[in-house]
């Protein structure tokens, strides 16, 4: 069997790897998720009599922790990325390791959150502002974990092709990172919407 | 053993045939739900025969369908159609079967991508049929699933219903990325655009289709799941009472947005159905009128326009929703430009037969009878798409006429062309010719009988989803002796598709053995080479001067 051309050179002509590319269609797929999930948001808010201040039930401090903590461990991610292009193996371990941290502080931190609400008797049914807090959030911790167990891969049984394949490894880290860099990006979005508007 | 192993291998090709025998169980078994309907229909409160005994108490006790279990059949009958027999076997077999194969790629770009994509396909398929045997049966809110009807519907049926289609989006999205990404990366070298033929552009513009679209009904999913198992309201208005009782839930949910989610999905669904089918039109009326396609260029054209306008028309399927003139105004307008494209694709197959050596094969016979039933389809739908015309047409048979004249004796009849023709590329052997002539005219005749009469029905008012197929309606009583019409026409469409599955089996063994290139097609997919370049466009037909009367794509131009 011949070997799938383009999965690590660059196609001339398209300027792409097929990973890439992939990954990119996926994102776009994925835009319109959240973008439903967002009309949702934006089409229940404006037909809504009252709608609570979503400052007060929320804790901002919390979110705007989180906050820090996602895009700090996109700039690790990226960075762990450049330790491979450099060719230092050790560095992007060490750099990928904290991107993990990060990620599980945040999820640690998004746990508190659930169960303060859930304590002071606040679910997904309450209001329909609670129930797309909760859907939102959620089906973006779920993007975050399955990013960590992608990264966790890529840091343990994965990180094996760096002996085998180094250019191809770099390049699945380099992908990794663009969906990581998404799912800090949806954060961003949800956090002005839910926490701040 | 050997089956299980196809079931794990990585190939396109074997992926390609399993989701084409998967998706003909489903198309079959979706025609088995509806042909209880069509008795049902035209004998209300008479058991079924045969069958009524299997259908179990709680769904039709003595045989006899009750309204409940005619909801299911009905709700599923779309779904498993739609979502489960003709997208995977338009995208899924055919797409992966020849996509590569025409772009001259040895592969798809993710082939292990690829077999998870069929994995998460047949889940879903599981995950519906299994739902027929949970309390309370299979989904019963039709296959749109409205709210709040399908938020309150008892039992685990509409649960088990979104987490099927849940399934079957990730599969689509796992396919669609494959399908771009292989037709952008892998073209073989001398492939330009300009040089695929269209059935590859038409995979190219769906899958973007279901790229895009299918997140919607997934959103929609979720949240309706939240709303079914978690109790939350996005899709409960405030102060709905049910049998009586006001509703102990939060309200200040929107009934709409459910139908914007699901017809922003199922829009763009519409055009999933029809693209691949026009492509392998494309490829088979090329081949068998010998000429270039006509108008190659303004088809890919249009085929871009029809997917970028597929977004914005999905509210005229909501015009009596009371969401305003202003927004009515714009879906109309939108919709009426949206048939230019289709017009112009329909119109540039039709031109492409004229002056043609016309080969009658089986496979053409069935792309011939596709154009005016296509052309049926999409004209009766211009009533639906004016909001004035579709005040009195909405959600009557006529709706349901014009749907199935696209999908039926459209879509399938494609695809039944696809199969006939690319069968001998799959297993060396032809299908037989006789039997073949038998089904496309048995099926041409049938699937008439059954659709026109729905357009008579609807103009005189008769509502589609009754139980009784309008008995207890005065206005229904002068076109009511239509529906045993309807139903014996669909028994006999039952007896001719035997015609069809006899040959599918009886070929597969015994059909007629024949070479690399039995129709003398120039696409790549007929070449035999291991590693292919194209020389020129899809279809160098009866070219002067040229030593046969084609000329395929991978053949080196003769020095001059």
């Amino acid at each position: 069997m011949t070997a799938i051309p383009y999965t690590t050179d660059v196609r001339p002509d398209t300027g792409v790897t097929n990973p890439k590319l992939g990954m990119w269609l996926f994102l776009a797929s994925e835009v319109m998720l959240f973008g439903s999930l967002l009309s949702a948001y934006v089409l229940l808010r404006s037909g809504a009599l009252t709608w609570p201040d979503q400052s007060a039930v929320l804790s901002v401090p919390l979110a705007t922790v989180n906050t820090v903590i996602l895009i700090a461990s996109s700039v690790t991610m990226l960075r762990a990325w450049t330790a491979l292009t450099a060719g230092n193996m050790r560095q992007y371990r060490v750099r990928m390791g904290v991107t993990l941290v990060l990620g599980a502080v945040f999820l640690a931190i998004k746990t508190f959150e659930y169960s303060d609400k859930f304590a002071h008797g606040l679910g997904p049914a309450t209001d329909n502002f609670l129930g797309l807090y909760f859907v939102l959030t959620g089906v973006h911790v779920l993007h975050l974990a399955g990013g960590m167990l992608v990264n966790a891969f890529l840091l343990g049984p994965g990180a094996r092709m760096w002996r085998s394949d180094p250019r191809r490894f770099t390049q699945r880290v380099e992908v990794a990172a663009i969906y990581w860099h998404f799912v800090d990006a949806v954060w961003l979005v949800l956090f002005v919407v839910l926490y701040l508007l | 053993m050997r089956f299980f192993k196809y079931l794990v291998s990585t190939d396109h090709k074997v992926i390609g045939l399993l989701y084409a025998g998967t998706s003909l169980c489903f198309l079959l078994i979706g025609f088995a739900l509806v042909l209880v309907m069509r008795w049902q229909l035209a004998y209300p409160g008479e058991p079924v025969p045969l069958v009524g005994g299997l259908f179990g108490v709680a769904n039709a006790p003595g045989g006899i369908v009750l309204p409940e279990f005619y909801n299911q059949l009905g709700a599923m009958h779309g779904t498993i159609m739609v979502f489960l027999g003709v997208v995977p076997l338009a995208v899924g077999a055919f797409g992966n079967y020849l996509v590569p194969l025409q772009v001259g790629a040895h592969d798809m770009a993710f082939p292990r991508l690829n077999l998870g994509s069929y994995w998460f396909y047949l889940a879903g398929g599981l995950v519906m049929l299994a739902s027929f045997f949970v309390t309370g049966g299979a989904a019963n809110n039709g296959w749109t699933s409205y709210a709040p009807l399908s938020d309150l519907a008892p039992g685990h049926g509409q649960t088990l219903w979104l987490v099927g289609m849940g399934l079957i989006i990730v599969s689509s999205l796992l396919g669609a990325i494959n399908v771009i990404t292989t037709i952008v990366q892998l073209r073989a070298p001398g492939l330009t655009w300009f040089r695929l033929p269209f059935f590859v552009w038409a995979q190219f513009i769906t899958s973007f289709l279901l790229l895009l679209a299918f997140p919607a009904l997934q959103a929609a999913a979720i949240l309706q799941g939240m709303d079914r198992l978690v109790g939350t309201s996005f899709f409960l208005p405030s102060g709905l009472a049910v049998s009586g009782q006001a509703l102990n839930v939060a309200g200040g949910g929107s009934a709409l947005l459910w139908q914007h989610l699901f017809w922003f999905l199922a829009h763009p669904e519409v055009y999933v159905l029809i693209l691949p089918a026009l492509g392998i039109v494309a490829e088979v009326i090329a081949n068998n009128t010998r000429k270039p396609l006509w108008g190659y260029r303004s088809m890919v054209y249009s085929v871009f326009v029809l997917g970028f306008l597929s977004f914005i028309v999905w509210a005229h399927h909501m015009f009596l929703t009371g969401m305003g003139t202003t927004i009515s105004a714009f879906f109309q307008a939108t919709t009426m430009i949206i048939s230019i494209p289709s017009v112009i694709i329909l119109s540039a197959l039709m031109l492409s037969l004229y002056g043609g050596s016309i080969r009658f094969t089986t496979p053409m016979l069935f792309a011939l009878g596709f154009l005016p039933m296509f052309g049926i389809g999409g004209l009766t739908g211009l009533p639906l798409g004016l909001a004035t015309t579709d005040v009195p047409l909405h959600d009557t048979t006529y709706v349901v006429g014009h749907f199935h004249y696209l999908v039926a004796p459209g879509t399938l009849f494609a695809l039944f062309a696809g199969i006939y023709y690319w069968f001998p590329l799959a297993t060396g052997r032809m299908m037989n010719d006789l039997l073949g002539r038998v089904h496309f005219v048995g099926s041409l005749v049938c699937m008439n009988l059954i659709f026109m009469p729905m357009f008579v029905q609807g103009l005189a008012g008769v509502n589609r989803r009754l139980w009784d197929g309008g008995e207890q309606y005065a206005h229904a009583q002068s076109v009511l002796s239509l529906n045993v019409t309807m139903s014996m026409a669909a028994f006999g469409l039952a007896f001719f598709q035997l015609f069809f599955m006899v040959n599918l089996f009886m070929s597969l063994r015994g059909g007629r053995v024949v070479g690399a290139n039995p129709w003398q097609a120039t696409t790549l997919e007929w070449s035999t080479e291991s590693s292919v370049r194209a020389y020129r466009d899809p279809y160098v037909y009866s070219l002067p001067g040229a030593a046969a009367d084609f000329v395929p794509q991978d053949q080196p131009a003769e020095p001059s």
